[in-house]
């Protein structure tokens, strides 16, 4: 039994390949993912923003929302962290008091 | 069948995005130690962020920079701008798992998953 | 470590990796790269300093202290230029119309906030990347 356990993830990887082959051809202009959205943003970013960088334009311009709640999450990493390897005082200490 | 051949080379990104997900879910099943699973859960995120970033890829466009005069397509530049995000999320959870190992190991002196399951049912059988 | 080349090579090579690490920052609205990839530039600079010199010397280059200030320091600069906006009587975090500069096409001081919040968020990824280095390779002293 344990020995056909790699032949199954080889089966889940020829299920995906099949399920990649179905989607809409990609690395075209009519790809569905180049829709208005994208097309407002490369016609207009420099005239709106003044930088020449659309993709820095679009994190701290169009889209600084995100960049703000992504800076609370490495604030909130580093707090999880600490409270795990924090030095704790030992017996003796708390017994003198 | 060389529709299909042309197909695959078309979409050949997206299929190995695929296969670093399926060698990815294949390390944390399969091991019983602690950071060879954290490692196993960096390549499964990285496969999936490849897999997002290659849709936005425009055959024969230029990178977005634009200078006022720019001619011709330039490729989608919106996947990159969310993966910037996924990438720090993916990098915070590692290290907060890697610190809860050091602790772990400090508790019972081994990082094997299947001693330390062994470990705790020795001391409940008592 | 105590090898005299390791040692060398590395107090030689640092400053120029946190000079890099700065330009890939104060260009970020011209060519890529931007805060992410400079502060963490100048995070890698800080843990080859630690690896090379031992955790003693470079908690004298940046101290426990210096790190908290940074890491609330870097939000709150963030939290700050974005309420200019609210008292200049639009939403919050906008650009142009809350009356920063826009500068001419191509220059280091254009395009509005997007230079300051790079180098907020430049500063909060530095922090993060030499605390949790830190906080992990701390050693018992006994």
């Amino acid at each position: 039994m344990k020995r056909f356990i790699p032949v199954l993830f080889f089966a889940l990887f020829l299920a995906l390949t099949y399920a990649v082959l179905q989607m809409p051809p990609a690395g075209t202009i009519d790809a569905p993912s180049y829709n208005h959205t994208t097309e407002h943003y490369l016609a207009n970013a420099l005239e709106e923003t003044g930088a020449t960088n659309v993709v820095a334009a679009i994190l701290t311009d169009y889209r600084a929302w995100d960049t703000l709640g992504e800076t609370i999450v490495l604030f909130t990493a580093i707090v999880a962290v600490i409270s795990v390897l924090r030095k704790r005082p030992t017996a003796e200490v708390i017994r003198d008091e | 069948m060389s529709a299909l051949f042309d197909n695959i080379i078309n979409h050949i990104n997206q299929i190995g995005a695929c296969a670093l997900i399926v060698i990815g879910l294949y390390i944390v099943v399969m091991h019983t130690n602690m950071i060879k699973r954290i490692i196993g859960i960096n390549i499964f995120g990285t496969g999936v962020f490849y897999f997002f970033v290659s849709i936005g890829y425009v055959r024969g466009g230029q990178i977005p920079i634009v200078n006022g005069d720019e001619s011709g397509v330039m490729i989608n530049p919106l996947p990159s701008v969310l993966i910037l995000t996924g990438i720090v999320v993916v990098v915070s959870i590692t290290v907060y798992a890697m610190s809860l190992v050091i602790k772990i190991y400090e508790g019972y002196g081994t990082m094997d998953q299947a001693e330390i399951t062994r470990m705790k049912s020795g001391e409940n059988n008592d | 470590m105590n090898d005299i080349i390791v040692k060398t090579v590395a107090r030689i090579i640092v400053p120029f990796i946190q000079m890099y690490g700065i330009f890939v920052i104060l260009n970020g609205h011209i060519s890529p790269g931007g805060g992410f990839a400079g502060g963490a530039l100048i995070g890698v600079s800080l843990i080859l300093y630690t690896l090379v010199f031992g955790v003693g010397a470079a908690e004298k280059k940046f101290s426990h202290r210096l790190g908290d200030l940074s890491e609330s320091g870097g939000i709150l600069i963030y939290l700050l230029i974005g309420s200019v906006g609210i008292v200049s009587g639009g939403y919050f975090l906008t650009n142009l119309e809350a009356g920063f500069l826009k500068g001419e096409t191509g220059a280091l001081l254009s395009g509005g906030m997007i230079p300051l919040l790079m180098v907020a968020i430049g500063i909060k990824v530095t922090s993060t990347i030499i605390t949790l280095f830190h906080a992990m390779i701390e050693e018992d002293p006994s």
